[in-house]
């Protein structure tokens, strides 16, 4: 295979892999736990490769993924004693076990090849270099065949234990009373999240794993309204970005890890601006349409009010409705178009008269007020 | 050179000291205000700001390069405020996104910098880890200045700080522009991580925010001790960081010092007076082995209505052994009563509760009554 297909394919997988977990993080409010668990697996890392001497050993995968599990007990144990509030939890853990692990590199950083900016930013442009060879065949890069395994388990946890997750996601309460673990529950998903971090962080680093677990579930939060559309729809957004964000780097010849989040930083902003139901212009245009709506049934209870009256060819004159409305000209132009589309009004030469519906309409209205 | 380099540890260590006192400071609001990881999120948001400075100024100047992260820092808050409010994505979440897309973008921008083939860009990187060894003597005086409006803000508005951390909508109603003080604590937030982020870096600076305020806040239940005491831990832990680091070879600035931090919390947690787990421990258990005493002053007290003529007529051990269940230590509650002078023997060895006991007793009925 040639290295850039091994590269896309790579930073697709990662970013699925990523993904799938992170839909329970954001639904969880768990998110501020993978950057927790992104840093503290950083001991685990140093410990297991001054052992093994690899970056891509099983025992690494193990050992930093435990450490990222003991950072959220921890976390979870300073937060039970109720001494410092969970924020603040997260806040003092994932920089101490960090910390740790920038000393250990430093201290010994003479005999071992590994730096604490690969672990915190990534290169996924050398991924291909570490080959995956058996009985002296190449079977592609070690990076691939590892984050498609984590993914595989991460599909096998989630379409295993699908509705007991979604059940303690959805309604802890009601998972605890119907006998699921939450707690079980609640580990089985941290250690998926941190071996998924150990796995990724080679390729994208530290900080950019949260973007990829953070972002695409987010952007699908605001897109659909159910759990499986929004596992399916993270996992298909993780690979927009991981695919965008690979062309964006090939094209401008920057870091690929870093592309990636902001692809993906951007496809959430799309998501929070266009989203069709949710979305900032779908949210302004709603709003200035419940006003027109709201404006016009004042309109036709003032119609109403004065139909019939000595000063209606006053008071409901279309030149002078903004006036006696105490309306701005153009609202009071908006609200009148409005009444006349849904055939709630009609103008008769210069006065605004209500249709039979108007004033069974404004009836209702002036009865059960507005 | 040995003049030269304990003049550079003096530098190092007052910068680092002073950077420990802003941040207690500013760190103890942030914490009760539950906005320990706002720091991180800012921290992050910070280094596309310092990649853009050095693409439109092209130097490393100090001022342009915190101008900048100062800049995209606070975009970074104004961003998440908006997701927030405007969608319903969560808090946490919004923070998470910001931080390492903003972090994605800071990334992209040094890669871009350091394809340019000016060879002053080799530096920028420090700001990931922090160079605290790099610090120079302007930029302590440049803490020193933040450190003093710090303190000069906290000083004049001292009673406004203390509405806006524990009752805004309270603060709101008396006319304070509360508005306008958390942008303006946001403000100085913003600008102590930027400063910071040259010390200790943008991973270790959420950290300098949270660990001395969280320490403090076990040792202290005022307000005004627990952000002197936070500044006092932030200096200490910055002094003793910078000059552990300068005796030890290859042992770096920020981590050491965010080290000290992680101890001085951990052991603030287990040993702190009144809240601390080893205190609570203790007083649970003296607790346990506390003899129960009031059914004991209740009986006496029931008892004592029986005479409503002479209060103080006092009755045998025996008959409160007999009233009160079997578990309850009689005598080692009646010396502790009388300990506490609710309860007072005669001569014979007869027991009535005291004035001070009656009143006590009928305050516990009253108070079962309300329930």
């Amino acid at each position: 295979m040639n290295p850039e297909v091994e590269i896309l394919l790579i930073a697709v997988v990662t970013s699925v892999a990523c993904a799938l977990p992170g839909v329970f993080l954001v639904l969880r409010r768990l998110a501020l736990v993978s950057d927790a668990i992104t840093h503290a697996i950083l001991p685990g890392i140093v410990v297991a490769f001054f052992l093994t001497g690899s970056l891509t050993s099983p025992l690494l995968v193990v050992a930093a993924a435990a450490t990222g599990v003991l950072s959220v007990v921890l976390i979870e144990a300073m937060h039970r004693t109720r001494l410092v509030a969970e924020d603040a939890a997260i806040g003092l853990v994932f920089p101490a076990f960090f910390s740790l692990g920038v000393v250990l590199v430093t201290r010994w950083a003479g005999k071992v090849h590994l730096d604490t900016d690969s672990v915190l930013l990534g290169e996924l442009a050398f991924a291909p270099f570490d080959r995956f060879i058996v009985g002296g065949v190449d079977l592609g890069p070690v990076a691939l065949w590892m984050m498609s395994g984590i993914l595989l388990l991460n599909l096998a946890l989630i379409v295993v234990v699908f509705k007991e997750l979604k059940l303690a996601t959805l309604d802890p309460a009601l998972a605890a009373v119907l006998g699921f673990s939450p707690v079980l529950l609640h580990y089985l998903l941290m250690t998926a999240v941190s071996v998924t971090a150990v796995g990724a962080f080679s390729a994208a680093g530290s900080i950019l794993v949260v973007a990829l677990m953070i972002a695409p579930p987010a952007a699908a939060y605001l897109l659909v309204e159910n759990f499986k559309p929004m596992l399916l729809l993270s996992g298909g957004l993780g690979a927009l970005g991981a695919v965008g964000g690979y062309g964006l780097a090939r094209w401008l010849d920057v870091s690929i890890a870093g592309s990636m989040a902001v692809v993906c930083g951007l496809i959430f902003a799309g998501a929070f601006t266009f989203g069709p139901e949710r979305g900032l212009v779908s949210q302004i245009r709603r709003r200035s349409a419940q006003r027109v709506e709201f404006a016009a049934r004042l309109l036709a209870v003032h119609l109403l009010h004065h139909e019939g009256t000595m000063r209606e060819a006053v008071e409901c004159a279309v030149s002078n409705l903004n006036v006696h409305l105490g309306w701005p000209v153009p609202a009071t132009r908006k609200a009148i178009a409005f009444t006349v589309a849904r055939g709630l009004a009609f103008e008769e030469g210069p006065v605004l008269h209500l249709t039979e519906v108007g004033r069974r309409f404004a009836e209702d209205l002036s009865a059960g007020g507005i | 050179m040995e003049i030269f380099a304990d003049w550079t540890l003096r530098v190092v260590a007052l910068g680092a000291g002073l950077l420990g006192a802003v941040s207690g400071f500013l760190g103890s609001f942030a914490v009760l205000r539950r906005q320990s990881l706002l720091g991180d999120a800012l921290s992050h948001a910070a280094l596309p700001g310092i990649a853009l400075a050095f693409l439109i100024t092209g130097s490393k100047a100090t001022v342009p390069i915190l101008i900048g992260a100062a800049m995209t820092g606070w975009v970074g808050t104004l961003v998440v405020r908006l997701i927030v409010r405007r969608s319903r994505v969560p808090y946490d979440a919004a923070l998470g996104l910001v931080l390492s897309v903003f972090f994605g973008l800071g990334l992209v921008l040094l890669t871009v910098i350091q394809k340019r083939p000016d060879a002053a860009q080799a530096g920028l990187e420090t700001y990931l880890f922090g160079q605290a060894a790099a610090l120079l003597r302007a930029d302590v005086v440049v803490m020193a200045v933040v450190a003093t409006v710090v303190l000069l803000v906290l000083m004049l508005a001292w009673k406004e700080m203390k509405v806006l951390t524990f009752d805004r909508a309270y603060g709101e109603s008396l006319g304070l522009p509360m508005g306008r003080l958390d942008g303006l604590v946001t403000a100085l937030l913003v600008v102590t991580i930027v400063l910071g982020l040259q010390t200790v870096g943008v991973v270790l600076m959420s950290a300098m925010i949270v660990a001395p305020g969280a320490a403090a806040r076990q040792w202290t239940r005022r307000l005004g001790s627990m952000v002197t005491v936070a500044a006092g831990i932030g200096v200490a832990a910055g002094v003793s960081g910078a000059v552990l680091s300068s005796i030890v070879p290859r042992l770096p600035t920020g981590p050491t010092i965010v080290l000290i931090l992680s101890g001085v919390v951990g052991v603030s947690l287990l040993m702190a007076p009144e809240r601390g787990l080893v205190w609570r421990r203790l007083q649970l258990g003296r607790l346990r082995r506390r003899p129960r005493q009031e059914p004991v002053l209740m009986h006496l007290h029931a008892l004592s209505l029986q005479h409503p003529d002479d209060p103080d007529h006092g009755h045998e051990v025996s008959v409160l052994r007999t009233m009160s269940p079997a578990d309850i230590d009689v005598e080692g509650a009646l010396t502790a009563l009388a300990e506490r002078g609710l309860a007072a023997s005669d001569r014979r060895g007869l027991w009535a509760p005291t004035e001070l006991g009656r009143r006590e007793a009928q305050r516990t009925l009253k108070r079962e009554a309300d329930r």
